[in-house]
């Protein structure tokens, strides 16, 4: 069995609400050496055989259409999780 | 404006109002259809056909429990092939909080919410001005005109890039801005928005909650006197009949 790993990010450009809160909380903790979060999503997509081209290829289309809206999120990875440490960007 | 041919009188206008898994507030919004002398065709979400009605109300609630994104499973429902449909030929169509989530993710509408600035769920009594009098759901009021409706939501920030609120401002599509208090950290106060041929309004606040003296927001008539959202109806009513 395959799985496509989707991430989805907050644009730059968009306030990041959920970041902001916890960039707040963490110097409560003592972690004081962070000065931003932002918090995105990551989706793992499962298929029943390989993670082909045309595969990866309907990931990224379900990324576009589904998984993400262009006015506020952008797609930052849709890969193969396999090969994960490969760090493969789409 | 519309797209129907048998409202030929107010009485006989009818507006389809569409609950989806999670919607809260759809017999809210055909109440307030009926209170404005319209008759409220209940639709589901599941069912392509709108009924032959004269428009559509997308009411407020959580619908898909706002999973992913607000509004964001439910623009992919039969219902809103529909509207989306509908919408480009001309009816009118109003997005009520969710529902306006649910119009931005179909693209009937531009922008897009994120959640409240302050991360809280917000519920108040909310001063608006009316900024465009001109559309299917607020030919009743007049520009400029301060209006008191209830407010509640989660992600009801609205934000779009810097190009198209330059767009929405010089088009006049901006319908309502927040007075007082930005309550969420929308984009230059924006409350509400339409479309250019001004059928497809939408916004966070809930007219359909200020419909009925009694049940509505604290006014200078009395304590829940309130009935300022009444005229979005009676609004499209008078759009249907004058089409």
């Amino acid at each position: 069995m395959g799985r496509v790993v989707v991430e989805v990010m907050p644009k730059p450009e968009i306030l990041d609400p959920q970041g902001k809160a916890v960039v707040g909380a963490l110097p409560r903790l003592g972690f004081t050496q962070f000065s931003g979060v932002r918090q995105g999503k990551r989706f793992e997509l499962e298929v029943e055989g390989e993670v082909t081209p045309e595969v990866l290829e309907a990931a990224r289309q379900a990324a576009e259409k589904l998984l993400s809206n262009p006015v506020i999120e952008d797609v930052v990875r849709v890969a193969d999780a396999s090969q994960e440490s490969s760090g493969a960007v789409a | 404006m519309s797209t129907g041919s048998s409202s030929s009188t107010l009485s006989s206008a009818r507006i389809g109002v569409i609950t989806f898994p999670g919607t809260l507030d759809d017999r809210d919004a055909a109440r307030a259809v009926r209170l404005a002398g319209g008759v409220p065709v209940p639709l589901f979400h599941a069912d392509g056909d709108l009924q032959g009605v004269d428009a559509v109300v997308l009411p407020g609630g959580f619908s898909y429990g706002d999973y992913l994104r607000a509004g964001a499973i439910s623009r992919f429902a039969p219902a809103m092939d529909a509207v989306v449909d509908a919408a480009r030929g001309g009816m009118p169509v109003l997005g009520i909080c969710n529902g306006f989530q649910v119009l931005t993710e179909s693209h009937l509408l531009p922008g897009s919410m994120v959640k409240n600035d302050h991360l809280h769920f917000v519920c108040r009594e909310q001063v608006l001005a009316v900024e465009n009098a001109g559309t299917a759901w607020t030919n009743q009021y007049t520009a400029g005109q301060r209006i008191t409706i209830p407010l509640k939501n989660q992600d009801g920030q609205f934000v779009a890039d810097e190009r198209t609120l330059d767009e929405l401002e010089g088009e006049g599509r901006v319908a309502f801005r927040y007075v007082g208090t930005n309550p969420n950290g929308s984009r230059r106060d924006i409350a509400g928005i339409t479309n250019s041929a001004g059928n497809v309004v939408g916004l966070m606040p809930h007219p359909e909650h200020a419909v009925e003296a009694g049940f509505g927001p604290d006014s200078d008539a009395g304590q829940r006197a309130g009935t300022d959202g009444l005229g979005f109806f009676t609004s499209v009513l008078a759009s249907l009949v004058h089409a």
